[in-house]
């Protein structure tokens, strides 16, 4: 039943069209993660969904129920932001409360729900405390059992962690990963701009740039089939590289000629695709591998080392743009700077992008 | 002496006298006082640091004690004095104070004041601040509410005086009971009790543009989110008003309460400009007006009265400025 459905939404505020055409299905117990980079509409489209913003076009479901025009407070939902928004002047109890007692429910009601929820996220000792004398993580809880308590249909989160410290930052996103598991039942739309909460608490991820929906998929997939250079290298970090070539050859499998004389066999079929083309050969920096010989994606001289143990980032100074290539190795190794190394990939490891970034695994 | 090399002279003295003294007192306090050298240098810095500070303060303790210390008690001094000035008379002045009907009048007429006109300019304070809020056209409505402070009090009780007057050609108020088919013209400064609420009114018209304006800041001060986590909750815009905004700028609503009735409490040219204290309407410090320079003992007692009943507004508006500020 809570299921939230959007179709042609979009919004503009007079001319500057912000969102447009976002088609969405979000079942019941998922975790849906809108992600993107600053000004992408993942915010307004959460505050949409909210009703704090008017949607412009299209129409949202919340339970198949068209709400377009229902006011917020009787869409089902609650919402947890990100600078907390609690009541200063009230205590956690009665910022938990507020939603209830406004509703007029019975005192008993209110107080069950209230102890309830503190018990789920352990503020039971700080009832009776104002906000102001509680840590940023416990506000943040506080404002997450304020939403507990209105029991919503559907859960919404906008950038919750974003005003915590690292160290607090990964304990309230396995804090949040229990809540869902606590709750299964109940539909979340988690709103970040942190690929990493996004990968780990997503049942589906949203990747929105520009106002569009660019993909939308289970984290892995969207790590492992990219659908367009956008994506590619939004998920992963760091970033997905891109090596500009021509087809040379097409089939089932696509040889692609790259700058430096190289052609590389992609095993992906050409669909179409002349030879000729410019296409854009993508890397992950975890998938490069450094080889003294054998075919070669990329030659380059090594200009930075970052050697972190568990793992070691190397980065190429390209020689046609600004872009460095990066390649990030297992371990620690032994490679001095100014050293020139072969990069080379398995080839099921490859993604190829045609000239308008889109992807030859969904032509 | 020109003019000008006068106040080229006032500046450099003024100036350089405030350079060299802090100059001169922290070298006489480093160098003689407690050197920083020798066997205790440690402990002649720590001491020395803690005096510098008051040899910053000490100018400005110096001149608050001379023209705001001296003069209270001197005249509280005075005020044990007969009108001459030379005979002791104890509290006598103040006794009789309270044994004059006038005086007591003035005291019941300054607490409808206190009571009136900061709850009224606050209230539409509040009032013009939120609903300006989301006009289009609110800033323009805020610089007409908020003009009257720029009229001097004495400006704004002949503005008011019109308004009143006793003549439907002149006074707005007679040429609308005019207009309503009332033949004889009112002053409605004369009517004895209510009078003092049309006074009042000339202050509130003042004040309420201060009000806003402070509680506007305040309003716009408030998180966006806490308004919007309160929609969500099913507030609606009362609830939120009285709920969510009033109870997080409590403290700026005090300050600009207290503020107000200590303004009040030194009101003197509204009443002396419109009725001159006559028909009733006398307060404090129109009454203490009376008797200067004829009884300044007696004058110097009600100031005195006046500054009793200021002193515990004043601190708690300090108390909290001061929390605002936190």
């Amino acid at each position: 039943m809570a299921t939230v459905k959007l179709t042609d939404v979009g919004k503009s505020y007079g001319p500057v069209e912000v969102l447009r055409d976002i088609n969405l299905d979000v079942d019941q117990g998922e975790l849906v993660v809108f992600v993107g980079p600053s000004g992408c509409g993942k915010s307004t489209l959460l505050r949409m969904i909210a009703g704090l913003e008017r949607i412009t076009a299209g129409t949202l479901e919340i339970g198949g129920q068209v709400v377009n025009d229902v006011p917020p407070s009787q869409r089902g939902i609650a919402m947890v932001f990100q600078s907390y928004a609690l009541y200063p002047h009230m205590t956690v109890r009665d910022n938990m409360a507020f939603g209830m007692k406004i509703a007029k429910k019975p005192k008993d009601e209110i107080n069950r729900a209230v102890e309830n929820a503190a018990r789920m996220l352990q503020l039971t000792p700080f009832l009776d405390r104002l906000p102001k004398a509680l840590s940023g993580g416990q506000r943040q809880r506080v404002a997450i059992g304020r939403a507990i308590v209105r029991d919503p249909k559907v859960f919404l989160f906008d950038e919750p962690l974003s005003n915590l410290d690292a160290a607090l930052r990964v304990a309230t996103r396995i804090e949040i990963a229990q809540l869902k598991e606590r709750l299964a039942d109940s539909t979340m739309i988690y709103v970040t701009h942190d690929q990493v909460e996004a990968m780990t608490l997503a049942s589906r991820i949203v990747v929105l740039h520009g106002g569009i929906i660019e993909q939308v998929g289970p984290p892995l997939d969207l790590y492992e089939r990219p659908a367009n250079t956008f994506v590619a290298r939004f998920i992963g970090s760091p970033a997905m590289n891109l090596f500009e070539g021509k087809v040379e050859r097409v089939g089932n499998a696509t040889a692609v000629r790259l700058p430096g004389g190289g052609i590389v066999e992609v095993p992906l079929p050409s669909n179409g695709a002349q030879p000729g083309e410019k296409v854009s050969l993508g890397v992950r920096p975890e998938d490069l591998t450094v080889r003294p010989d054998g075919e070669t994606i990329y030659q380059g001289q090594v200009s930075i080392v970052e050697g972190l143990g568990e793992h070691t980032l190397l980065y190429m100074d390209r020689t046609n743009d600004d872009d460095a290539v990066i390649a990030k190795m297992p371990g620690v190794q032994r490679i001095e700077r100014g050293a020139t190394v072969n990069l080379n990939a398995p080839p099921d490891k490859l993604h190829l992008f045609d000239e308008r970034g889109l992807s030859y695994l969904y032509r | 002496m020109n003019p000008m090399v006068q106040g080229l002279v006032t500046i450099i003295v003024g100036v350089g006298g405030c350079v060299g003294y802090f100059y001169f007192a922290n070298m006489v306090l480093d160098r003689v006082l407690y050197p920083a050298s020798g066997p205790n240098a440690g402990a002649n810095i720590n001491k020395a640091n803690r005096i510098r500070p008051w040899l910053f303060l000490l100018p400005a303790i110096v001149a608050l004690g001379l023209y705001l210390v001296y003069p209270v008690i001197g005249s509280f001094y005075r005020s044990l004095f007969d009108r001459s000035g030379f005979n002791f008379i104890g509290l006598g002045n103040y006794s009789s104070l309270i044994a004059d009907g006038e005086f007591r009048m003035s005291l019941r007429n300054n607490l409808l004041w206190i009571l009136v006109v900061p709850a009224a300019s606050t209230f539409f304070g509040l009032l013009a601040a939120q609903l300006t809020d989301r006009l289009s056209w609110g800033n323009i409505a805020k610089s007409l509410i908020f003009m009257p402070m720029a009229i001097s009090f004495v400006g704004a009780s002949l503005i008011w005086k019109f308004v009143y007057a006793n003549n439907p050609d002149i006074g707005l108020i007679n040429a609308l009971r005019a207009l309503l088919g009332a033949d004889q013209a009112v002053d409605v400064l004369q009517i004895p009790f209510w009078n003092n609420f049309f006074l009042m009114f000339i202050l509130i018209w003042i004040q309420t543009g201060f009000a806003m304006v402070i509680l506007s800041a305040a309003l716009r001060g408030i998180p966006e989110e806490t308004v919007e986590a309160a929609v969500l909750d099913g507030a609606n815009p009362f609830q939120i008003f009285f709920k969510i905004k009033v109870p997080q700028i409590m403290g700026t609503i005090v300050v600009v309460w207290t503020t107000i009735t200590i303004l009040v409490l030194k009101i003197f040219d509204i009443v002396y400009a419109t009725t001159g204290g006559n028909f009733g309407t006398q307060i404090l410090p129109s009454y203490m007006m009376a008797y200067m320079f004829r009884d300044d003992g007696r004058a110097t007692a009600v100031a005195f009265v006046i500054m009793i009943i200021v002193l515990p507004v004043m601190i708690w508006n300090i108390v909290q400025a001061r929390k605002e500020m936190r």
